[in-house]
């Protein structure tokens, strides 16, 4: 690691006014660390936030709930209130990492943690990602764990976070702060596609914080799933997952929200693909449908054709499973 | 990250304060310095093992404040006014922790290099009391490899072990 000055500010606009091109705010540490020791960032100044005062989960008058950016990964899973009424949200972080990393992990950097691409991993080898202009070695490269929707000619990674899934089935938005003020950003427009610019995560400035993550009223707690399908049963990457909640009126599908996750630069979710599903019946034929034109637009790299047929499969076994009542 | 050296013009060192294994601690570590560096290099606790330095393998799990981290992924100096405990403090006065003990009983172990890091993590999952199957005890050890393939023993000795530990109300 390249030496870092290292501030613990107490107060937000304590930490915004150190915020700059040079520095990083670290929560857990989980990723930020990691990608230092590789050697892959190099900030000058570490801005630990742990002090900051977002560790509350609240009640918003919409009748949500308002998670601060510091809340742990393992904490949230297993708050009454998320346990109860977001299941999809416990089951997605529970299906991520391991226990110490979930102890670890805040809200705030699950959302912001970077791809796990092998090249973007290697300082060694050419990365757009990485090193703007340089060139995408996965592209014709090792692919099997890389993307089959909205990937570019620039970039073809995905996103590896399986929280962000069920947070973008829910339809969760970001509230962050920075010199300029707070912002609102809806959950589908928070994580970007590689396009020309794969060096660009999401649509958060340098210099600002996420502040909390909002869930809406509606949690889908009765008609829930989270399927994530990996190379080993456990502590793996998702190859492919899917967040799958249905609104039910006895066998009717009053309203649907299916996330993919592992197959594109941010978790996929396409609104005619849910539409497809009101007023059907729950049942396999719907559901495959609803797969069909999700994956539609899919394009298959060298190693991972694998994944649509993967995808096509998990997105009719989780709404499926979902139809039968949130497994418990 | 195994340079503990101040470059020239580096910044300045940090003091904080750690309760470690029961003992009041201060310190002096450089901003860079991992838990897991300062453990074993710094303190020579060496208990603490370091297997992948990179989050993947458990090996290097600790206690702060009783929840079970990896302690390569973590600064020391964001510990600051932490309870650490590592696998040199679980014994007591009174002899080996029951998790060690049942780990001992069960043969737990084959090299051993994953063991600390095993122990630890398996205190750890018993304080959060979140396992109650098999299936279970499994998956929340998953953060755990070991090389040697002891996972059978490994599990048996944790099932041994924690009705003893949820009988004492779990505190490491
Ligand atoms: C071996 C391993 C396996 C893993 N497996 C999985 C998995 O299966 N599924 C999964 O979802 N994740 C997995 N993870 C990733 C893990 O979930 C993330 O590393 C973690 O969520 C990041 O959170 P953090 O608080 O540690 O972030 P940090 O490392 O502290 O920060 C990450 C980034 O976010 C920025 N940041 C952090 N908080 C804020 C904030 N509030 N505002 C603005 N910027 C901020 C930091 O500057 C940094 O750039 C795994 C990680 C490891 C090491
Ligand atoms: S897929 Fe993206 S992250 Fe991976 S090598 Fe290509 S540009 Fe870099
Ligand atoms: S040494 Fe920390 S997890 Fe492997
Ligand atoms: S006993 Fe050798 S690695 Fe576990």
């Amino acid at each position: 690691m390249t030496p870092f000055s290292y501030h613990r500010p107490e107060a937000i606009d304590e930490a915004l006014a150190l915020a700059g091109p040079d520095s990083r705010f670290i929560a857990g540490g989980t990723n930020l660390l990691d990608l230092m020791k590789e050697n892959l960032l190099h900030p000058r100044r570490l801005i630990d936030i742990n002090r900051l005062p977002l560790r509350e989960i609240t009640p918003t008058p919409e009748g949500g709930l308002l998670i601060g950016a510091l809340v742990g990964n393992a904490e949230l899973a297993w708050d009454p209130r998320i346990e109860a009424r977001y299941p999809l949200v416990a089951k997605a972080i529970l299906a991520g990492a391991s226990p110490q990393l979930r102890n670890m992990a805040s809200t705030g950097g699950n959302l912001l943690q970077r791809t796990r691409c092998y090249y973007f991993y290697d300082a060694q080898t050419p990365c757009n990602k990485r090193e703007p202009g340089s060139g995408c070695p996965a592209r014709d490269g090792l692919n099997r764990m890389h993307a089959i929707l909205g990937a570019s000619d620039a970039c073809v990674a995905v996103h590896p976070s399986d929280l962000c899934v069920a947070l973008a089935a829910l339809g969760a938005q970001v509230h962050t702060q920075g010199p300029q003020g707070k912002r609102r950003i809806d959950f589908a427009d928070f994580h970007r596609l590689p396009d020309d610019e794969p060096w660009r995560d999401n649509n958060l400035d340098e210099r600002e914080l996420v502040t909390a993550v909002e869930l809406p009223p509606q949690g889908y707690a009765g008609h829930c799933a989270y399927l994530k399908l990996r190379d080993r049963a456990s502590y793996a990457f998702a190859l492919v997952s899917v967040a799958a909640a249905l609104d039910l009126d006895g066998e009717r599908i009053r309203g649907a929200r299916i996330a993919l996750g592992g197959v594109a630069h941010k978790p996929w979710r396409l609104v005619e693909a849910e539409q497809l599903l009101c007023g059907r019946r729950a049942e396999p034929a719907a559901f495959a449908e609803a797969a069909e034109r999700l994956l539609q637009s899919a394009q298959p790299l060298a190693g991972n054709a694998f994944k649509i047929e993967l995808a096509r499969r998990a997105i009719v076994r989780a709404l499926g499973e979902a139809a039968g009542g949130t497994p418990r | 990250m195994s340079q503990n050296l101040p470059a020239a013009g580096a910044p300045a060192a940090c003091r904080i304060l750690l309760e470690l294994n029961g003992e009041r601690r201060e310190l002096e570590v450089q901003p860079w310095t991992t838990l897991l560096d300062l453990l074993r290099d710094q303190l020579g606790l060496s208990g603490t093992k370091k297997g992948c330095d990179h989050g993947q393998c458990g090996a290097c799990t600790v206690l702060v404040d009783g929840r079970r981290i990896n302690s390569c992924l973590s600064l020391a100096v964001m510990q600051d006014g932490a309870k650490v405990t590592t696998v040199e403090g679980l014994a007591g006065a009174d002899g080996l922790h029951p998790m060690q003990a049942a780990f001992v009983r069960h043969d737990a172990f084959q090299c051993g290099y994953c063991t600390p890091g095993q122990i630890c993590s398996a205190v750890g999952l018993a304080n959060e009391n979140r396992a109650h199957t098999r299936d279970e005890l499994r998956e929340q050890m998953s953060g755990n490899l070991c090389r040697c393939g002891a996972y059978p023993n490994i599990l048996a000795a944790i099932e041994d072990a924690l009705p003893t530990l949820r009988g004492q109300g779990g505190d490491a």
